[in-house]
């Protein structure tokens, strides 16, 4: 036996396996089969935790996974989770669980003063309290962050692994209760492909709770059948696992748990699953959730909802006390009573609230006949401490009764659980007479069945899933069941707590200590619509948002209100239904997974020099290619004095490329360049920029002819997929009557940029049958037998060109081109270098000046537009808000006084001024020295020679700077030139 | 997530689909400054049915109006870019 509160046989539990377990550092036995609730409750634990704000002593109020007061952290380390509820975790060998928001003890917690303040911290505490600046806020914040929050977050990297998969089923049903069954054995029997899902470990739902003969079979026998006969027609059976969300057009994850909170996974190392199933419907089968009861103390250890005094009875053999008081307005309860009463409890009282001189089903008749049942009775109190319960006083027959009791079984009614329904769009109904909201229209292809559907006795529940399920299904041929309580549960809501009772300790939301008093008080101080209600008292705001607690606080507003419940509004039901491991979404997506990696054709190759790698956009490209012990700063430093006074050798191959042909070439092209492209021969090339739509610039490149109907467009490496986009958009959208086609050719040509001095040099060498092009032309040529094209284009300033070969053959073109500039005093060069060289020089580039805010006048380009118009951004340029004063222009920045002008730095006239302007890029004057930057300036072409700051508040760095024009060498334009 | 009958392709996720602009707002290389500055910056914002240009990226790559239905999601239509539309 484990534990003083362990029936002597019976439940679904394994006895023949025990299972050892931690709770708050005390070791526990339990069995196979219990959850960490059930082992719990044997072993005679009654306190579990504390509150969120009154740290008042909680126990166990439910079985399933609406828990709201049983919160504990189980695992550690990289396996570990916090607010994982009692109720919902499987215990196994080791497991490690620990209770929460207690201070320093579960037994003695200092928090508990807290509820000696109580009457001074009401709804809206919070708001009332904490006035004042920021400064006193920052203190506040102090106070608050100590005493609020549910568990503490982990602390170490998810040590585990998670995937996704996706999967399509003809039928999705959640919930493996009777009725989820006889959908999925129905549609299934109709030929369909079912995936049905279930939360818990074992399929059954209700009948785990309350065995029934069904087609002549224990229930047990029956879902073992039933399982079989759906995995034989090849449907597929998910257990321990959630449906979390339903989204558009009939999408479901559904998230599974392979693991428990806190253990270790098997060898393939899987703690969770997310499935993303795509269904042709949706058999919602998700039961229902019993409501707590309105009364003082009704938090306490002790106090359960009926429902689960039965399931830790029947399901796991746990009596969770010996002499019951029992509070319904349904006949569910009086199943309760009879249980306990079987199990050698004694019943204090059975507290109905519905009147007596209704009808009385058989069950509620043959309780009559043995316990004491009183009709029109309420609880007012529960008594009691961490240590459990010591009593109750009701209300009987209009007088204050004092009972004897260490447990009090609770059923305020059952609401169907609506929150898939309605995340798929769909509305609701109220019945009055139960106080429920169920299932109405849909706007999916979903149907709700069973309970969750209102649907009441387990005849009726059985036949409701069997025809809801196909529309082939025939009524005659449902499963039925012969059961002696399969009656309906005749509920009377009764919303009314006894008048005797203390609001200030009658709980609607247990997870966040909402009071009943809490909720009038709102009321009364106009928080009058739902969801400020819900804002100001943080109703239904915690983890288990809601679950028991929405409706009771409905009723309460609907009360104040005087309105009917349904007209005060529901809140919206968002995904997750119930809390998911963040790692569980991610999946696959984490660390170097999270983003694909592009390499270069040539990657092994730069890697065998071990350079600095740098990502640019999914590319990983050297930045530099440090020798010895030079550090990045001093290799660039090296690299782009190379190229300036002889010639380097950079690997340009990711540029994007496109291959544009056919007789309207021309006149596409210059939709999409801002500058004359119809005019250039056969054989020449042109810098070019391209505009979005609003006029802004979008990237730059170049342009060639190569033939009279062919040209190669390039554009920049990130930018490459948005132009391969723009283009296609224009080409199809905008213009498809042109006669063109456009080929993405970034990853075909690969490409080698020799600059400097010397490049001519080296290019005669590697290519010698080949005259060497004149700047922005290009010639086709030969290299160890490998066809090049080569493009005298220079973006360092210097004279320079690039090579292009077929991108399975430029490891020979590399090669030869590396050793050629090599032999002659030259070296490769990485982004660094080429970055420092462009700011030199003031080319622009994607992402610095071209940030999606700059306008080709911003940036100084306005002589390159083609004046006859028609390219995209034209009419946009037109707008006056481009011409208006007060623009940001690009300028340059020289430091004045010796210090680094920062990067990221914003500009000012004068210290602790607004600024006037930013910088975008700073760099180094490579032959001169000193620090230069480009960026951007109000009305900055008119400004050159003014003195100003750069300032950067994140580095702490400042630098005195003079505004110049962009370009910093070679102002004249003539070291790129023959 | 949507499922969109690609004309091409046939029904797929959401994910393999880049949204472009609601098909009134393409703007053509002709257009007005005040044409161009409602497409661009004063786009209507319909609550119903309203056609949209989307891309199938990562499929086809093919342009197509889809009809779809801003409110309720509803796709009544899914047709290639070229093909016309009921007004």
């Amino acid at each position: 036996m484990s534990g003083p509160m362990r029936l002597a046989d019976g439940g679904l539990i394994d006895r023949s396996r025990a299972v050892s377990f931690v709770f708050d550092g005390k070791s526990y036995q339990g069995y196979a089969g219990d959850s960490l609730a059930s082992a719990l409750l044997a072993n005679g634990v009654v306190l579990f935790g504390r509150s969120f704000k009154y740290h008042r002593p909680r126990g166990v109020m439910a079985a399933g996974i609406e828990e709201p007061s049983a919160l504990v952290q189980a695992g550690s380390g990289g396996r570990y989770e916090p607010n994982s509820r009692a109720t919902d975790v499987f215990i196994y060998d080791g497991l490690q669980s620990q209770s929460q928001n207690r201070w320093p003890s579960l037994g003695f917690d200092l928090g508990g003063l807290n509820s000696l303040i109580s009457p001074f911290i009401p709804a809206g505490f919070y708001y009332k309290t904490f006035f004042g600046g920021p400064k006193l806020w920052l203190l506040y914040e102090q106070l608050i962050r100590q005493m609020a929050g549910l568990g503490m977050p982990p602390t170490k990297a998810d040590a585990d692994i998670y995937e996704h998969r996706a999967a399509f089923c003809d039928v999705l049903v959640v919930g493996s209760g009777p009725a989820g069954l006889a959908a999925a054995l129905s549609a299934s029997a109709a030929g369909s492909r079912v995936i049905l899902a279930e939360q818990d470990e074992r399929l059954g739902g209700s009948l785990l709770t309350d065995p029934a003969t069904i087609d002549g079979l224990s229930s047990d026998q029956w879902i073992a059948k039933a399982r079989e006969s759906l995995i034989a027609s090849g449907g597929r059976i998910l257990t321990r696992t959630t449906a979390a969300g339903y989204y558009d057009h009939d999408l479901v994850n559904l998230v599974e748990r392979l693991t428990e909170p806190g253990q270790t996974p098997g060898a393939d190392g899987l703690a969770q699953r997310l499935w993303r199933v795509r269904a042709g419907k949706v058999i919602l089968a998700t039961g229902a959730f019993e409501r707590p009861r309105l009364f003082e103390g009704n938090d306490l250890p002790g106090v359960m909802l009926s429902g689960a005094v039965r399931t830790y009875l029947r399901r796991y053999g746990v009596r969770a006390g010996s002499r019951a008081v029992i509070t319904t307005d349904n006949d569910d309860a009086y199943r309760t009573a009879l249980a306990l009463a079987d199990a050698g409890s004694s019943i204090a009282a059975i507290l109905d609230s519905r009147p007596a001189d209704g009808v009385h089903s058989p069950l509620v008749q043959k309780a009559m006949a043995q316990l004491p049942v009183y009709f029109g009775a309420k609880l007012i109190a529960a008594k009691g401490s961490a240590k459990g319960l010591k009593g109750a006083s009701a209300l009987i027959d209009g007088k204050v009764t004092a009972l004897d009791c260490d447990l009090i079984a609770v059923s305020g009614g059952f609401s169907p659980v609506v929150h898939l329904h309605m995340q798929a769009g769909g509305t609701l109904a109220w019945d009055e007479l139960s106080g429920s909201f169920s299932p109405d229209q849909t706007r999916q292809n979903q149907t709700t069945v069973g309970a969750a559907a209102g649907v009441d006795g387990l005849s009726a529940t059985l036949l409701n899933g069997w025809t809801k399920a196909s529309s082939k299904a025939k009524a005659k041929a449902a499963p039925t069941c012969a059961s002696d309580d399969d009656v309906a549960l005749n509920i009377i809501a009764d919303w009314e707590p006894a008048p005797q009772a203390s609001l200030k300790k009658a709980f609607v939301d247990y997870q966040n200590d909402v009071t009943a008093a809490d909720l009038d008080l709102a009321w009364r101080e106009g928080y009058r619509s739902v969801e400020h209600l819900k804002r100001y008292t943080t109703l239904g705001m915690a983890t288990d948002q809601g679950k028991t607690s929405n409706l009771v606080g409905l009723a309460r507003l609907a009360k104040s209100e005087g309105r009917p419940v349904p007209s005060v509004g529901l809140t919206t039901f968002r995904p997750p239904y119930t809390p998911v491991t963040l790692g569980v979404l991610a999946a696959e997506a984490t660390g170097a997974h999270l983003d694909p990696r592009r390499r270069p054709v040539l990657y092994q190759t730069h890697a065998a020099e071990q350079p600095i790698w740098q990502p640019v956009g999914y590319w990983h490209r050297p930045r530099a290619y440090p020798m010895g012990t030079e550090n990045l700063h001093q290799a660039a430093h090296r690299e782009s004095l190379t190229v300036r006074t002889k010639v380097g050798v950079t690997d340009v191959s990711t540029l994007g490329k496109f291959d544009v042909s056919g007789p309207d070439a021309a006149i596409f092209l210059e939709l999409i360049c801002a500058t004359t492209v119809g005019k250039l021969a056969v054989g020449r090339g042109r810098y070019t920029i391209m505009l979005r739509e609003d006029g802004m610039v979008m990237d730059d490149g170049t342009v060639w002819r190569t033939q009279e109907n062919r040209f190669l467009l390039t554009s920049s490496t990130g930018g490459a997929d948005r132009m391969a986009a723009h283009l296609s958009y224009v080409r199809k959208v905008i213009a498809p009557h042109l006669k063109v086609a456009v080929a993405n050719v970034q990853e075909h040509w690969a490409a080698v940029a020799v600059a400097g001095p010397l490049a001519k040099d080296v290019v005669a060498s590697v290519l010698p049958q080949m005259a060497v092009p004149r700047h922005m032309s290009l010639d086709v040529g030969d290299l160890a037998g490998v066809p090049t094209l080569t493009l005298a284009a220079s973006y360092s300033g210097e004279r320079a060109f690039e090579i292009y070969a077929p991108s399975d053959q430029i490891e020979p073109v590399w090669a030869a081109i590396a050793k050629a500039a090599r032999d002659i005093g030259g070296c490769l060069y990485g982004l660094e270098a080429l970055e420092i060289l462009r700011i030199e020089k003031g080319h622009i580039v994607v992402g610095g000046e071209i940030d999606g805010r700059a306008s080709p006048h911003d940036l100084g380009l306005s002589k390159m537009l083609r004046p006859a118009g028609g390219y995209i951004g034209h009419t946009a340029l037109q707008r006056p808000a481009f011409a208006e004063p007060g623009r940001l222009q690009m300028v340059g920045f020289e430091a004045v006084d010796g210090a680094a002008i920062p990067e990221g730095s914003m500009v000012l006239t004068a210290p602790k001024t607004l600024p006037v302007g930013h910088v975008t890029a700073a760099g180094l004057n490579v032959i001169k020295g000193g620090s230069i930057a480009l960026g951007f300036l109000r009305d900055g072409f008119s400004r050159t020679g003014e003195g100003l700051i750069a300032w950067s508040p994140t580095r702490n760095q400042t630098a005195k700077v003079k505004v110049t024009a962009p370009v910093f060498y070679d102002v004249a334009g003539v070291q790129y030139r023959d | 997530m949507l499922l969109i009958a690609c004309p091409n392709c046939g029904p797929r996720a959401q994910a393999e689909f880049t949204f472009e602009r609601p098909l009134a707002s393409i703007v053509t290389p002709t257009e007005t400054l005040p044409d161009l500055i409602h497409k661009l910056f004063t786009r209507d914002n319909p609550r119903g049915p309203s056609w949209e240009l989307w891309r199938h990226t990562y499929g086809c790559a093919g342009w197509l109006k889809v009809h779809r239905d801003t409110h309720s999601h509803q796709i009544s239509a899914v047709v290639p870019v070229d093909m016309e539309t009921p007004s």
